[in-house]
């Protein structure tokens, strides 16, 4: 039983190491502009293609394939900001929410005419660790790791830059960080390609060890609400612990009841904790 | 702004009216099936269906409706099936992209049975979506013949006019149980972990049954959601149970997932059997973890039903021979088939057949020859229930059990290991 | 958009016998019974798979414009009452009881589900009500697919002699055909009953500003969840006709989420917080989903080009096609509801 817990812990750490990411990028979006964004989800599956299309036509290493997703994630979302979400950030918040919804399908629908919605695979592996009765496989592990760095570089660029405390400062408040001198507009355009990039590497990682298609998105997409909540939307290191509590709860509650009721746990747990603490389990003062 | 707008507007207004114009049309009933009086005229009979040419399940559709084309050109080629009053009826297909989804299926096929003026109906592949397709066949009174359907339920339902091509779910996987008591009646100890969906639930409900009734213990028995892509918590739990055996799976995408974590998690088994995903050739692209990996088939290439076999049994032989089938799919898809491209390739013969002895193209006259059928096609046997409580049941054909092994240049080769009088191969047990 | 005192000041303006003399209202009601007996009179049994398709559009649109476009709170996961009305009117079924009874039980358990969680989740403003409500459907979802009395993850079918209750397959699609264009009409009836209410202009006054509103002596927790309740039961009982014509429900297709979010898109196409715009928007809606998914060209297309459409209307025209002809031509206010 401890060797079948310990199992399920690692198990759960890891991945919920690579969901925290997957959020952070969602909920760093609301903290700033107060959007949520659905099209979190499309974004994640366009991830998982460019390391596809990267590893199998161009034959570049997953790993180095991250920085390119990386990059034309933040590109990407910033050329996003500028076409769309800026047209619709001081509209009432149906019209963001219909306005990201719209890119998603957008997104779904260009990718299912252009991959189908075959599975994919990127057949890559880096082998498995025994520690003991417990297999760990090397590709998650890196992938928990990875999701940790970029969580330390997150950190850093937030407290340690100049745009970094400019994104805080108009998540804070906008119209003073414009008084200060701010250029809001950028910042907005800068964090929300962020937020995109989170969430195309998160995608980027987990099709390094699970198979997907175009619309694989939607799941982590709930996910990441849930994560949201649980870690307080708009704070995106809560995001990772709340990943961390995801991870493990999926990892240990199969070893009491069937999974099939895991996510009956978690989404009583998000309306539970949107209509007690909506700033999350570790409350942000707000 | 307000000039922009105007603009949206008048474009969604222009985009409105093309779109009713092009809806008033679709509506004009589209009669090309103009019948010729008295003999010697030609018929053009529509078959309808949908395949998922996009969503989870299109490897396995879009083969299922390959094999439906290939009888389609083959059946034409040869000039189509001459009725009783001497009309050739040739046939057309009418189908549509269900994007592996239930909803679109029950619309699609309304549009077939009303619209299109379908004759006669093949299902979608899985047994929920044909589910749903069979309520509205018999809705409208259309003959369905159901491939790559095998839930028992769907014929429980007090259906006449639908048809099962397919070994039903019930007897799926009772064959590894048997298998398994004849390679090592020592192990005891069966994981059954199944998609939590209509068919699989079905296959798993019922090889439990068995399991229990041959004095196996099962040690873990359960769902998990379709769509499932981290196995992890579940492989942890099977490793705990410690089983000989794993058996389950749903379809491809989360069967070959499966059999893949499993390998990871380097999971010690004597033996695992999953659904639907080892017979198709894709699944050796797992490689290492597809090796030892067996399945139920319901056809096998090399699997060989001959005239003179069907003879000895009493019955018909009807269609092409197993090879003949393949070198022809292989010819125009250039391709391997799998048994969801035969079976998409005997709904029609079994359609073809029925007209044939029918002489007519009649859904009534076509049902009482449909309900007679019992035949030995390069599939294997063919017949139906016709106890209303059951009707339209396969009755007549089994499955076989295939599995992954080692050829002599070092590739993936799948063998069929079970029944042991059709095999070509030894069962590779232990796995490890 | 008007103010909050606007809103209420127009409450003693009205006069209530014009009320029920509103042009617009019975000419938009007398064209969707024509379109509704236009299958009836031809006899077609497509023309009326298409209809019926337009009018549980229009049924769940306008019930749920209640809700978004007057009470100002948007709900994503609506489908979770359609889904609950579905499956409880299956269930009954299954055991025996008759349409008659399956078909309401399913409108009553829809609106003691809005009931009970109207007070809880209502107080959520926003972003945070509309994520609570995708947490629902979810949870619902998720939880009846290990439900074993409603059948879990494989659902409960109908027994095909069900229909012979109501004269054969063929008559049971025309009875369930006829109840929901009853059903169409009544959500419109409804819808404009609501809007043209102290009830309704009070939803309207915490759709501006709530707060306000609750000064102005409207009871907002009271409205909000009566509103919420209103906006339930109809598609609780389209839920149970069109599952009850399925012959078979399962929770992925009871609770899918892309089906609530279509009904908000069918709003905004059309206007919210107009009781003609969500007819108008469910008429279009269907009929350009109907075109592109059966064209050749457009089929793979159908979602960017329904992306794009919404991404245009969102950006471009917010107030849809009713809302937009109301503020263009101030005239047309009177005649279009």
């Amino acid at each position: 039983m401890i060797s079948a817990l310990s199992a399920s812990l690692i198990d759960g750490l890891m991945i919920g190491l690579v969901y925290g990411i997957a959020a952070m990028g969602l909920t760093l979006i609301w903290g700033v502009m107060r959007v949520i964004n659905l099209a979190h989800g499309a974004i994640i599956a366009l991830g998982m293609f460019g390391i596809y299309l990267l590893f199998t036509n161009l034959g570049l290493n997953p790993y180095l394939g991250l920085l390119v997703v990386a990059v034309a994630g933040l590109l990407g979302g910033m050329l996003l900001y500028q076409l769309t979400i800026r047209r619709v950030i001081n509209a009432p918040y149906l019209s963001t929410l219909l306005a990201t919804f719209a890119i998603n399908m957008i997104i779904i629908g260009l990718g299912t005419a252009a991959f189908s919605t075959s599975p994919r695979n990127v057949d890559f592996t880096l082998g498995s660790t025994n520690l003991g009765e417990i297999t760990i496989l090397n590709t998650r592990l890196v992938a928990a790791l990875a999701a940790l760095g970029i969580t330390i570089g997150l950190y850093l660029f937030l407290f340690r830059t100049r745009p970094g405390k400019y994104v805080r400062a108009v998540a804070n408040n906008r119209t003073a960080a414009e008084l200060m001198g701010i250029p809001s507009s950028r910042i907005l355009a800068l964090s929300f390609g962020i937020g995109v990039m989170l969430a195309a590497v998160a995608g980027a990682l987990i099709a390094t060890f699970f198979p997907f298609t175009i619309l694989s998105g939607d799941p982590y997409q709930l996910k990441s609400f849930v994560i949201g909540v649980l870690g307080g939307l708009g704070n995106p290191l809560g995001a990772l612990v709340g990943g961390l509590i995801l991870g493990v709860l999926e990892g240990i509650v199969p070893n009491f009841m069937p999974n099939t009721w895991v996510p009956v746990l978690e989404f009583m747990l998000f309306v539970l904790i949107l209509l007690v603490r909506p700033s999350g389990l570790f409350g942000a003062k707000r | 702004m307000k000039r922009l707008q105007t603009l949206v507007l008048a474009l969604l207004a222009t985009l409105g009216l093309v779109l009713s114009a092009c809806g008033a049309q679709n509506t004009t009933p589209a009669n090309n099936n103009a019948a010729a009086p008295g003999g010697g005229g030609t018929k053009t009979a529509i078959i309808g269906y949908t395949a998922s040419l996009t969503g989870k399940l299109n490897v396995e559709s879009t083969r299922q409706s390959n094999g439906l084309k290939l009888w389609m050109d083959q059946v034409n080629e040869k000039g189509g099936v001459k009725l009783a009053d001497g009309t050739t009826v040739t046939f057309e297909a009418k189908f549509y992209d269900d994007e592996s989804n239930k909803d679109r299926v029950q619309e699609l096929y309304t549009r077939l049975a009303t619209d299109d003026k379908a004759d006669f109906l093949i299902s979608p592949y899985s047994s929920g979506l044909s589910d749903a397709a069979a309520v509205i066949a018999e809705q409208y009174g259309r003959i369905m013949i159901t491939t790559g359907a095998a839930a028992d339920d769907t014929y429980k339902k007090g259906y006449t006019l639908v048809y099962q091509a397919y070994t039903p779910a019930s007897r799926y996987l009772t064959g590894s149980i048997d298998m398994l008591a004849q390679l090592d009646p020592a192990a005891k100890k069966v994981a059954i972990v199944n998609e939590n969906e209509k068919f699989s639930k079905g296959v798993a409900d019922a090889v439990k049954a068995y399991a229990e009734s041959k004095g196996l213990q099962v040690v873990l028995f359960e769902g998990y959601d379709a769509g499932t892509t981290d196995f992890a918590p579940i492989i942890n739990k099977i490793q705990q149970a410690a089983p000989d055996v794993i058996l389950g799976g749903g379809h491809f995408q989360d069967g070959s997932t499966l059999a893949k974590q499993i390998r990871e998690k380097n999971l010690n088994v004597k033996m695992v059997g999953l659904l639907v995903a080892p017979p198709e050739p894709k699944f050796a692209e797992l490689g290492d973890a597809a090796l030892g990996v067996i399945g139920p088939s319901q056809w096998e290439p090399q699997v060989n039903f001959t005239a003179e076999a069907a003879q000895q049994k009493g019955m018909e032989w009807f269609g092409p021979t197993g090879s003949e089938f393949v070198s022809a799919y292989q010819a125009k898809f250039n391709e391997e088939p799998s048994y969801h491209a035969a079976g998409g390739y005997v709904a029609g013969l079994l359609l073809q057949k029925a007209i044939e002895k029918a002489g007519s193209l009649e859904t009534t006259a076509v049902k009482s020859a449909l309900d007679y059928t019992n035949m030995l096609t390069f599939f294997g046997a063919l017949k139906f229930e016709v106890d209303p409580q059951a009707h339209g049941l396969q009755v007549g054909h089994d499955m076989v059990f295939v599995q992954w092994q080692q050829g002599s240049d070092g590739k993936l080769v799948k063998q069929v290991v079970w029944p042991t009088e059709g095999a070509t191969a030894k069962a590779l047990y232990p796995v490890r | 958009m008007s103010t909050t005192s606007d809103v209420l000041g127009r409450l003693h303006a009205r006069p209530a016998a014009a009320r029920w003399r509103n042009p617009g209202l019975w000419l938009g009601m007398l064209a969707l019974l024509l379109v509704g007996l236009w299958p009836v009179v031809s006899g077609q049994a497509a023309t009326r798979e298409v209809i019926f398709t337009m009018l549980l559009a229009i049924a769940l649109a306008s019930s749920l414009n209640i809700l978004m476009g007057y009470t100002g709170y948007v709900s994503f996961g609506h489908v979770v009452f359609f889904g609950l009305g579905g499956y409880v009117s299956m269930f009954l079924l299954s055991l025996g009881q008759p349409l008659w009874v399956a078909v309401p039980a399913g409108g009553v358990a829809s609106g003691v589900l809005a009931f009970l969680l109207g007070k809880a989740i209502l107080r959520l403003r926003g972003t945070y009500f509309a994520l609570a409500t995708i947490g629902i459907n979810e949870a619902m979802r998720t939880f009846i697919n290990n439900f074993g009395p409603f059948g879990g993850s494989t659902g409960i079918s109908l027994n095909f002699s069900v229909y012979g209750n109501y004269g054969g397959a063929a008559n049971a699609l025309w009875l369930a055909y006829y109840a929901v264009l009853a059903l169409a009409l009544l959500a419109i009836l409804v819808s404009y009953i609501v809007k043209t209410s102290k009830f309704g202009l009070g939803l309207m006054a915490i759709r501006e500003d709530e707060d306000a509103a609750e000064v102005m002596g409207v009871f907002t927790p009271n409205a909000k969840t009566w509103a919420y309740v209103i906006s339930a039961i109809i598609p609780g009982m389209v839920g149970a006709l069109f599952f009850f014509k399925n012959g078979n429900i399962e929770p992925a297709d009871a609770f899918r989420l892309q089906f609530s979010i279509e009904t908000l898109v069918m709003i905004m196409l059309g206007g919210q917080g107009t009781v003609l715009g969500p007819i108008l928007g469910a008429l279009g809606y269907q009929q350009l989903r109907s075109f592109l998914l059966t064209n050749a060209f457009f089929k793979d297309y159908q979602l960017v080009i329904a992306g794009v459409l919404l991404l245009l209307i969102v950006l471009f025209i917010p107030a849809g096609a009713v809302g937009w002809l109301r503020k263009r031509f101030p005239r047309l206010r009177n005649v279009l509801p």
